[in-house]
């Protein structure tokens, strides 16, 4: 061969297809280095020994009963919210408006649990306080639904703004119902009667979550692969102009699925207000409906993929929350090392869509 | 063929994208002042191979030569300091900027505009060359975006010049020019290398021909001393009839498809389709000829119910027993539940007629998928009609499952049509239904066409091809600027040049006026 011949250091080339057990070993291998990465890390930062360090993000995250039940009930908000977004995702719809969808449901819910007891018996309540709920939440996603299909607005910016907008509702109505206390807090609704609090089912307050996160993740699957809504939405996703093609009502679709969007998050506002906090704060989302986001991502938008995703982030967050009481460090530890494992997890895609080649070693270059 | 050192050689090229051989062993050498026309049908490897001279993709293994000594193309500034320059049959232009702008985005140096303006102008004149360097890329039809592409890879001293398919958008005219153009830089020493699958151009403008097959690489003939079909039979592998049968109609045609008083107007305010007028019978092919973007696409999408037309428009389908709907006002769902079988292949293939990212079952159900009184779709019948089209129209898939984008141009159009007539239609819309498509795969759509002809099927086909268009159709209407601007009844060969002259006559010249 040419002396001055150079070829490339390495060659990126797209790959044509890729069997998906591969693909599967590529995510386990990065899931693998990102741990070993926290592990370097967390031991340079707490001299301590890396497989405590795990041995104690376990012990986090499932150590005890109770702490077992939290993570799962976190589980499966975090999961409900995912699946909530999964919808307008799915028709390439970017709803990042969990969080206000989340907190104008709460609201709707606080405010049925605030004026309706006595009014009405508690079973019903609690079905307003759903209804309240759902419906607030759609609302507050149809909102920019209607806005896209209308005008073409940008959805990113619009369910970003409304997440402002809900804040602000939610922290006027707090002060307005908080009155001349005037400390920003209106505190537990009905601590002593409990009036309008969701049943704990078999004496476990987070069973109730878990249930409906299985039954909206199977529903949302059969959803998209087996009804005619589901096909609609793919197809509005790939191509609105084939939608149009095919004689789809495209500004139907955009805002029925909004609606569907924003009602799940509204669930979750109910969820966390009725069974979880029993109240209502400006910060009752907390910053879920972005992290939802990425969960729905990582898992193609696949609902039984998302399981393990929001696993994943929860099972770090506790588990990070843990060492970070127990080595005495800042709680940003949990931050940095979600932050750690999602950069693999997310960088590795490339690797399952391209293939890295070297140069041929065999040359005579030095 | 004037030295001995060829311009460029290559030396046993092969490149593979995973299991699929893109090119196997090429080796071809082409001289300065020579035109090469390099053949071969769709996949065959024509592209790869010159994306590798331009620096795209590198070779797995192979040398190539520029002008005796070997090289290493890595990039396409690489291939740039190697004098070699390739005009894609996209083009890369950025609407907003001039035509300067264009040519000098991404060189080094000191930015004068001036200066470079001069250096174009100057090269625009060498070559016989009309653009205005102040225009702005929006402003300009098809051909002028393809000169400034030209114009591009000259300014950046190109050598050898690579044009992939630069006729497909071309008018007749158009292509004249180009080719007079090809001629000067071929004596002005370039070696030209141009991509392209009719084979009369191939035989008015190289010197030479280079055929591939599947990545192989099978002949080069001198292009005096061979003819059409001896180059047809190489590059298919087996020999290939190469006319297009005009079937007489069955029965005596009917009038099924009256259009009147036409009118679309864009969101800008122009007239794309200026009060259209013209009848469509059953069992006949009517040709729809003209410059791209005169108004076919929009034509179209208003009769399928996808176009908003001003008022006055009128659509009328007339049913078997004689009754008559207006179309204009429906969208395509509302007229399939009148009962009309409409179907439409339209030219974006994978952004509107099919979703790319799923698979060929799906694809089926975009038709269908409303079918059934429960909320739930109904999977197996598209399944089997996938299996039945793929079968019958001899689609080459890895499976029914396989995402219609990883099909090749031909399979694509294939499973679109075969959606498309499988629902007994009563009229057929193609538009530009074998853009891209290799002779075999343009061949099995005509088949396809005059099939739905035979079966009395009222047919319209919007095409770009006037040979084509002349042997296919029944009648040809040409449209300009929106406008029809004649009809030729029972065309034969020698009307292309009436054609070709109703295609341009209401802009004046052959500029689109805007």
């Amino acid at each position: 061969m040419n002396q001055n011949k150079k070829e490339p250091l390495f060659r990126i080339t797209k790959r044509t297809d890729i069997p998906p057990h591969k693909s599967w070993i590529i995510r386990g291998v990065a899931i693998v280095i990102a741990l070993l990465v926290c592990a370097i890390i967390t031991t340079l930062l707490t001299k301590a020994n890396p497989i405590e360090v795990y041995s104690s993000i376990i012990t986090g995250a499932f150590g005890t009963t109770r702490k077992t039940w939290i993570t799962l009930q976190n589980l499966s908000i975090l999961l409900l919210i995912s699946l909530a977004l999964t919808p307008a995702f799915r028709m390439r719809f970017w709803n990042i408006g969990g969080e206000g969808q989340i907190l104008m449901g709460g609201l709707a819910t606080a405010a049925c649990m605030k004026f309706l007891p006595g009014v009405v018996p508690n079973g019903l309540l609690i079905l307003i306080m759903l209804l309240a709920g759902i419906i607030a939440g759609g609302i507050w996603g149809l909102i920019p639904g209607v806005l896209k299909a209308k005008w073409n607005t940008n959805e990113t910016l619009s369910t970003l703004m409304m997440n402002y907008i809900a804040t602000q509702i939610v922290a006027a109505f707090i002060l307005y119902w908080s009155g001349k206390q005037s400390s920003g807090k209106i505190g537990v609704i009905n601590p002593d009667d409990n009036l309008g609090w969701l049943p704990k089912i078999g004496g476990i307050a987070q069973l109730l979550p878990v249930i409906i996160a299985i039954i909206i993740t199977i529903v949302s699957y059969i959803y998209y692969n087996y009804t005619k809504q589901g096909y609609e939405i793919a197809v509005v996703g790939e191509s609105d102009r084939t939608a149009k093609y095919v004689g789809m009502n495209v500004k139907k679709v955009i805002i029925r699925t909004m609606f569907i969007s924003g009602a799940l998050c509204g669930l979750v506002g109910f969820l966390l207000v009725g069974g979880v906090n029993h109240t209502v704060t400006t910060t009752i989302a907390g910053g879920q409906g972005f992290t939802a986001v990425m969960v729905s991502w990582l898992a193609k938008f696949n609902p039984f993929a998302m399981i393990f995703s929001s696993f994943l982030i929860i099972f770090m967050g506790q588990g990070a929350g843990e060492i970070a009481t127990a080595m005495g460090l800042d709680s940003s530890i949990s931050d940095i090392l979600t932050g750690i494992i999602l950069f693999f997890v997310i960088a590795c895609e490339f690797f399952i869509s391209y293939k890295v080649t070297f140069k041929n070693n065999k040359k005579e270059e030095a | 063929m004037s030295n001995n050192i060829p311009a460029v050689e290559l030396v046993n090229i092969t490149k593979t994208f995973g299991r699929v051989h893109a090119n196997t062993n090429v080796s071809m050498k082409i001289h300065k002042g020579e035109i090469v026309a390099l053949l071969g049908e769709n996949g065959s490897g024509k592209t790869t191979l010159m994306n590798m001279l331009s620096g795209i993709y590198y070779p797995d293994s192979g040398a190539i030569f520029i002008d005796g000594k070997e090289a290493s193309i890595r990039s396409p500034k690489d291939a740039f300091s190697y004098k070699i320059g390739m005009v894609h049959q996209h083009f890369k232009l950025v609407d907003v900027l001039t035509a300067t702008e264009n040519i000098i985005l991404g060189l080094e140096g000191k930015l004068n505009l001036k200066e470079s303006e001069a250096k174009i102008t100057e090269i625009c004149e060498k070559y016989g060359f009309d653009v205005d360097p102040k225009k702005k890329i929006y402003d300009m039809t098809v051909s002028e975006k393809q000169t400034v592409e030209i114009v591009k890879v000259l300014y950046r001293g190109a050598d050898i010049l690579i044009l992939d398919e630069p006729t497909a958008v071309l008018t007749p005219q158009e292509t004249e020019k180009l080719f007079n153009v090809m001629r000067k830089m071929k004596e002005d020493n370039k070696a030209l290398i141009i991509i392209t699958h009719k084979l009369h151009e191939v035989e008015a403008i190289s010197d030479r021909v280079a055929i591939l097959r599947k990545g192989e690489y099978i002949a080069d003939l001198v292009t005096k001393d061979t003819n059409a079909q001896e180059m047809t039979d190489m590059m298919v592998g087996h020999a290939v009839k190469l006319n297009i049968e005009r079937v007489k109609p069955l029965s005596e045609p009917k009038t099924k498809l009256v259009v009147k008083n036409l009118t679309v107007v864009d969101s800008d305010g122009i007239k794309k389709v200026d009060d259209v007028n013209f009848e469509v019978k059953t069992g006949e092919i009517l040709g729809i000829a003209g410059i791209s973007g005169c108004g076919q696409k929009e034509l179209l999408e208003s009769i399928a119910g996808l176009q908003d037309t001003q008022s006055g428009s009128s659509v009328i389908y007339i049913n078997d027993d004689g009754t008559e709907d207006e179309l204009i006002g429906l969208n395509p769902y509302e007229i399939s539940r009148k009962g009309v079988s409409l179907s439409f292949v339209p030219e974006d293939r994978l952004g509107m007629g099919l979703v790319a990212n799923m698979d060929i079952s799906d694809n089926m159900m975009l038709r269908s998928f409303r079918q059934g009184s429960t909320p739930f779709t109904d999977r197996k019948s598209p399944y089997k009609l996938a299996k039945k089209v793929v079968s019958v129209l001899d689609v080459a898939t890895p499976s029914i499952e396989t995402p219609v984008r990883k099909l090749s141009g031909g399979n694509v159009q294939k499973v679109l049509v075969g959606r498309e007539i499988s629902n007994a239609p009563t009229v057929l819309m193609t538009a530009y239904a074998v853009r891209g498509l290799d002779i075999n795969s343009s061949y099995a759509i005509y088949d396809l066409i005059n099939e739905q002809k035979k079966k009395n099927v009222a047919v319209i086909f919007v095409g770009e091809d006037l040979d084509v268009l002349l042997e296919l159709c029944d009648r040809i209407l040409v449209l300009c600027d929106g406008k029809v601007s004649g009809v030729v009844e029972d065309p034969t060969p020698e009307d292309k040049n009436t054609v070709g002259l109703l295609m341009t006559k209401v802009g004046g010249n052959n500029s689109e006026s805007k």
